[in-house]
């Protein structure tokens, strides 16, 4: 274990690279890659790598990238890549058959703005477009959250419960090109942490499967309740990932979402990503100088942690979600999902959607206590309001 | 209700027993004389003489309906279908790994020639740049004939598609020179009416590592409203009036002539054809086209042939 000042994207890159490398025992690992900006510099990482058994594929394309990496996984390999934006939106076809096809690929994705116009900051539209495939989401705070997601990515992915891919996700520049303390374990500890992936339905000579092939539409349905189950199943398989972590890295990477001041808060702000740094002290603060208001961080999105929310906002009488995304015509993407599982349990409860930092704006703390001050003083909710730097 | 299933997306029926050649099993849904079929069994068989097997990537196109509906199969060796424009891309993973892992067996694409000279040449172009140690056959029925019967840039000029209801006024894309110049290790057109020069070529591509392009002349009955009985027979005409040559590219740079057209008038090909319009094919133009494209394939045979002999 060493402990060094990196960029989100070292971390991530650094974490995918250990992790194929983890499989050299078995079928070795590859991916495809392409660059974009923010992301670029985990596949220059990947491609610079050591592995022994690996092959890195430097396509054409992100649309190429997840190809590669599909029939990588489909002939056992652990397979990943890396994108952003333009690039998710080039490479949705195929996003889409890594998880009807059940394949426990990562991808480590940099939120940034979809275009036009053309702006490279961070937004999580382009990862929120992907809400409705058979993709478990991961939104990382910081360095470390990025490099212990994406080892857990692959640990939860690749169990047989659950096979599905899964995405780790973190703001552009904020968190990819910001160097901070990043614990980064051995390559002794990732093999202990990472069992060898064995995929049940790899392509094999001895047992030819045909994949992907026509199915009737009762036979279609029922390859989707089998990945609403595998959902269903995520958060079980996700808290053993997280003691397994604890036991072999002997830290806490944390659960899939995050508290503060729940338990009596009359108002809970709910964040995702980088925005939490900022907002977890102002709540912090606030709750020193003896404000009941409480602090949520979303950090697996897919499938969404409801209970988890709800009970986080047992005590509250008002809910402000921050969204640093917007799904045209409607607001927050998190928002929606905030209100969706409350919806039936807690009526009375305001959920109110905040749109901050949209397109890389800043998030400030100014933000954050006019969010928490209207909130507070809220008796209705009204439609997404759009914030912009005080 | 919840739970009740008839399959899981992880298992299969288990394969109706066949012949190690059996890439291609009885009962496909292939229509009644599509070339398709013909092309695969060859495979079949030529993978079998030389002891060898397959793993198939099929974009979008015929050949994936070919497989019948999952869980069953027609086909005898591990396939997966990938998404239109992908097959080389997939294959290219497939067969990463199997050589990671110094495994056997052939990763071959099965794509039409929408998948390949339209949606799917970028990927294609890339993974032959980078030689990707991969089989890629094209069958070419000049149509989508998946989707019913649309232009590709396969179409011969003067064919009549649904979105060419008047006939297509372009050329065919000349694939096979994209694919050369590409200098790719072995590229090669192939014609189900010429079946020992097919199964050459096949084993020659068996044995050459790298990227290995084959484009083959697939007739489609329902594309090109022709008699299911005249599948081979035009294609044997397309060859001998010099439409569609035989011939072989090594690293784009020796060139091997396999069969003389003896020149007959494609007439014939196209009457037998009702997606031709009679009286709309410049016959004197088309014969012209042809010979001119022979003498040059000839040119370049003479002075840059194919020396050493494969195996
Ligand atoms: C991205 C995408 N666009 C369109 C389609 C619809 N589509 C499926 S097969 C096909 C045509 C295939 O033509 P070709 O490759 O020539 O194969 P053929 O059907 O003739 O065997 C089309 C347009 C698709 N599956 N995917
Ligand atoms: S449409 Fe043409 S290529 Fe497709 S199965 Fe029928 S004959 Fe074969
Ligand atoms: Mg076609």
């Amino acid at each position: 274990m060493s402990v060094e000042v990196v960029s989100g994207n070292h971390a991530a890159g650094y974490a995918l690279s250990v992790a194929g490398e983890a499989n050299r025992a078995a079928r070795g690992a590859s991916c495809g890659i392409y660059p974009i900006t923010p992301q670029t510099e985990i596949v220059e990482y990947v491609a610079s790598f050591p592995f022994q058994k690996s092959r890195v594929v430097p396509v054409e394309s992100e649309h190429s990238a997840m190809a590669v990496s599909i029939g990588a996984s489909l002939a056992g390999a652990r397979a990943f890549t890396a994108s952003s934006s333009n690039g998710i939106a080039y490479m949705v076809e195929n996003i889409m058959v890594a998880g009807y096809y059940r394949l426990p690929i990562v991808m480590v994705a940099v939120n940034r703005t979809l275009g036009p116009p053309w702006n490279i900051w961070a937004d999580q539209g382009d990862t929120l477009m992907l809400r409705d495939f058979p993709w478990i989401q991961f939104y990382a705070e910081d360095n470390q959250e990025v490099l212990d997601a994406t080892l857990m990515a692959f640990r939860l992915a690749e169990d047989h419960r659950i096979l599905l891919p899964a995405l780790v996700a973190m703001d552009a520049f904020i968190v990819s090109h910001t160097q901070a303390e990043t614990v980064l374990p051995d390559q002794s500890a990732v093999d202990r942490y990472l069992p060898e992936l064995d995929l049940p339905h790899r392509l094999l000579h001895e047992d030819p499967k045909t994949l992907g092939g026509l199915a009737w539409p009762e036979v279609a349905m029922s390859l989707r309740l089998e990945i609403d189950e595998a959902m269903d199943r995520v958060d079980e398989v996700f808290g053993e990932c997280r003691a397994a972590f604890r036991d072999v890295f002997e830290r806490d990477p944390g659960g899939a979402i995050e508290t503060l001041g729940t338990e009596d808060a009359e108002i809970v702000v709910v964040v995702s990503s980088s925005i939490a740094t900022t907002a977890r002290e102002i709540v912090k603060q606030r709750r020193a100088a003896g404000e009941k208001i409480g602090f949520v961080k979303i950090k697996m999105f897919r499938p969404f942690p409801e209970r988890a929310l709800r009970e986080a906002c047992n005590t509250a009488k008002a809910v402000a979600v921050l969204d640093r995304n917007y799904a045209a015509g409607v607001g927050g993407v998190f928002w929606q999902e905030a209100k969706a599982a409350f919806q039936g349990h807690r009526d009375d409860l305001i959920i109110q959607d905040y749109l901050t930092g949209l397109c890389g704006g800043d998030v400030t703390p100014p933000m954050i206590d006019e969010v928490i001050a209207d909130v507070t003083t809220r008796d209705a909710e009204t439609k997404p309001i759009w914030m912009t730097a005080p | 209700m919840n739970g009740d299933r008839p399959i899981s997306t992880l298992e299969q029926a288990p394969p109706i027993p066949c012949t190690e050649e059996c890439l291609l099993r009885p009962g496909n849904t292939n229509c009644g004389g599509c070339g398709m079929g013909v092309g695969l069994t060859m495979l079949g068989r030529a993978l079998a003489e030389a002891d060898d097997t397959c793993t198939l990537a099929i974009p979008a196109c015929c050949g994936i309906v070919t497989a019948g509906a999952f869980p069953t199969t027609s086909y005898g060796v591990p396939t997966v279908a990938t998404t239109f424009a992908s097959a080389a891309a997939v294959a290219a993973g497939i067969a990463t790994v199997r050589d990671l892992n110094e495994e056997r067996g052939q990763v071959i694409c099965w794509a039409g020639d929408g998948g390949t000279y339209d949606i799917g040449i970028a990927t294609l172009s890339a993974a032959a740049e980078r030689n990707e140690n991969i089989i890629y056959i094209c069958y070419d029925n000049e149509i989508y004939g998946n989707t019913g019967g649309q232009r590709s840039s396969a179409t011969p000029p003067g064919a009549r598609t649904t979105t060419t209801p008047g006939g297509k006024s372009e050329e065919k894309k000349d694939i096979m020179a994209i694919m050369a110049a590409h200098q790719i290790p072995y590229a090669a057109t192939l014609s189900i009416a010429h079946p020992d020069d097919f199964s050459r070529k096949l084993k020659t591509a068996f044995n050459t590592p790298g990227t290995r392009f084959l484009l083959m002349h697939s007739p489609c009955p329902t594309g090109w409203k022709s008699e299911p009985a005249d599948s081979v027979e035009l294609v044997r005409l397309a060859v001998a009036s010099g439409l569609f040559p035989l011939y072989e590219v090594w690293n784009g740079s020796a060139w091997r002539i396999n069969v003389e057209p003896d020149w007959t008038s494609p007439t014939e090909y196209f009457q037998r054809q009702r997606r031709f319009k009679d009286g709309e094919i410049d016959l004197q133009a088309t014969e012209r086209s042809c010979r001119d494209q022979f003498k040059r394939l000839k040119t370049l045979a003479q002075e840059f042939p194919h020396k050493t002999e494969e195996g």
